[in-house]
């Protein structure tokens, strides 16, 4: 036998000494994956053992390439990784951050695509209005067969909707209707922002289209105040839930952090932010168009109220200047903060 | 390529060693994804069927003519939100897992080899309405296929990807006819292969004294058995790095 031989036969012997070391290192890191560490010393002990398994894996590596034991160690190394750089689990905390300062910070992102995506929906919109007014025919592209025949006689189709459907159950179909509907269009971006792009403007059309179509038959008026209380934010949040599509689509069009996966990932991933709040908002705007919009009783004037008041509080949530201005910023992440796979 | 014929995933690490991941195949994800949504079939069922008898005080499993709130509130709304948010809360209260993942041996990860964040959690279960385009999750298992570490749109948004659980391996146990005190150190071990390596190129008396200081902590009676020799200490020495007592 070889000098290196002995040698690396020693090793080999001596690594297999440090299996109880390896299994109460995979059992801490076992443990420390599902519940807090019960001190400092416990925490910083993961550390060690990280250490330690990366140290006798890299030896196992070579003595023993196909072993058991490099097995062993490739999972127990693996585990202790996860364990090691998982993140802080503080929900109220990153409730309060994402609130407080992502939201924010995203929706400033998002600037210029809100403003994009809502010139789309304008522009949409009035296409829809013109198409329906030069051409009422046209409607029938638009609106389903039951609508246009409630409306030619003379009747909005919403109308009575609380007799059928009880103002729980319609509020809770439409805010997870708008809700599916904006996850939609964020997602839709995928497909280089063209989805985005037609649900926006195929939202807008109708839009426009409903209108012109209602202002035929002298309902408009009353199709207005049917809105006004809850679209004025449902609406918004079209715009906005489209706008986070858009960052995704122009993140593959024109990948600005290296590949267009890396790109489309940390475009995916921020402005996904912003959908948590297009998701609490359209809660409170379903519980209005269930509530509030479809009451007789209700004046005009509190329609427009509450319709404006609720988009004023939406563009605080989202447009408020930062938190603590005083406080060192830290720029937005443009690139990932994870290690790069090396395959 | 690892065990399952996928390619692995190699991650830096600050230690130096990389980190190598098997990622799943569809193969792997499919199987997953059947037994999960077989899952959540059955508990979206028992809860509409026992709740539907309950709440229509007979035999019959039919919604009533016209529902009202409590129709929708204890029949309805709880049996959608254990079919729809299934995957979502079952992925971020198991640190990316869920039973079918658990039964395929499989778990999400982040790129960095980290359990994914909720974010990524969320983003991934958001995207499956793309991957579940045009039927049957069509768009997710196309693109599971063809991309490298075999990953749909969702875990494409999310930075995250599946691997497979290296669990229940067992570890050969160390030689059991010697006592503990007996085997080498890791450290002590790389000093007598040094010691042995130079041996020839040592000053005679340097390498008696280093020799017998190591072959002493691992004799039991703190003296070497086999004689003061030069030859007898190398034998000694060699005796000990082949992992048997001296």
């Amino acid at each position: 036998m070889t000098q290196p031989d002995i040698r690396d036969q020693a090793l080999s012997t001596a690594l297999l000494q440090r299996t109880t070391q390896w299994q109460a290192a995979a059992a801490r890191s076992e443990r420390l994956a599902r519940e807090r560490a019960s001190d400092l010393a416990d925490a910083a002990q993961l550390a060690n053992d990280y250490r330690l398994l990366a140290h006798d894996l890299a030896r196992a590596r070579r003595l023993m390439p196909d072993s058991r034991m490099r097995q062993y160690l490739e999972a127990a190394y693996a585990r202790a990784h996860a364990t090691l750089y998982r993140e802080a689990y503080r929900p109220a905390y990153a409730l309060l951050t994402l609130f407080r300062d992502e939201i924010p910070e995203v929706a400033r992102w998002l600037t210029p695509y809100i403003l994009w995506a809502t010139a789309i929906f304008i522009l949409t919109g009035l296409t829809g209005y013109w198409l329906v007014h030069t051409y009422p025919d046209l409607i029938s592209l638009f609106a389903s067969p039951d609508l246009i025949s409630t409306v030619e006689r003379g009747h909005l189709w919403t109308e009575g909707i609380l007799n059928v459907v009880p103002s729980s159950v319609l509020s809770l179909q439409i805010l997870t209707n708008n809700i599916v509907v904006s996850l939609f269009a964020y997602c839709a971006g995928f497909v280089f922002g063209l989805g985005t792009l037609y649900i926006l403007g195929l939202n807008g059309l109708m839009l426009g289209a409903v209108f012109a179509f209602t202002g035929q038959h002298g309902l408009d008026g009353a199709l207005f105040r049917f809105i006004v209380a809850h679209g004025c934010v449902e609406i918004s949040v079209m715009c906005l839930s489209g706008a986070a599509g858009a960052a995704v689509g122009e993140a593959l069009i024109r990948p600005a952090h290296g590949d267009r996966l890396k790109s489309f990932q940390i475009a995916a991933l921020r402005s996904g932010k912003l959908l948590v709040a297009c998701a609490v908002l359209l809660v409170g705007s379903g519980i209005i168009e269930g509530y509030l919009s479809p009451r007789a009783d209700v004046p005009l004037g509190m329609r427009v109220a509450v319709g404006v008041g609720y988009w004023l509080l939406m563009v605080i949530l989202l447009f408020r200047p930062a938190w603590n201005d005083a406080a060192p910023h830290t720029p937005p992440t443009t690139t990932s903060p994870e290690a790069p796979p090396k395959s | 390529m690892n065990t399952h014929g996928a390619r692995d995933l190699v991650v830096d690490s600050v230690t130096g060693v990389d980190l190598t991941l098997p990622v799943a195949g569809a193969g792997a994800r499919c199987y997953a994804f059947v037994i999960d949504w077989l899952i959540r079939a059955i508990l979206f069922s028992a809860w509409y069927g026992v709740a539907a008898l309950i709440y229509n005080g007979r035999w019959s499993f039919a919604a009533p003519l016209s529902p009202d709130t409590r129709w929708f509130v204890f029949v309805v709304a709880p049996a959608a939100a254990i079919y729809f948010l299934y995957h979502i809360v079952l992925e971020i209260i198991l640190h990316g897992r869920t039973p079918g993942k658990r039964m395929a041996g499989i778990h999400i990860i982040a790129r960095n080899g980290s359990s994914p964040s909720v974010g990524a959690l969320l983003t991934r279960n958001v995207f499956r309405l793309v991957d579940s385009l045009p039927l049957f999750y069509g768009v997710g298992l196309v693109a599971t296929l063809v991309t490298k570490d075999h990953v749909r749109i969702g875990d494409m948004a999310a930075g995250t990807l599946l691997a497979y659980e290296r669990t229940g391996i067992d570890l050969p146990r160390p030689p059991a006819n010697q006592a503990r005190d007996r085997i080498l150190s890791a450290a002590d071990a790389e000093v007598a292969n040094d010691l042995l390596l130079r041996w020839s190129t040592l000053d005679p008396i340097a390498r008696h004294r280093l020799a017998r200081a190591i072959i002493s902590r691992y004799s039991g009676s703190g003296a070497s058995l086999g004689g003061d020799s030069d030859s007898a200490l190398r034998a000694q020495l060699e005796t000990l790095t082949q992992g048997r007592p001296v």
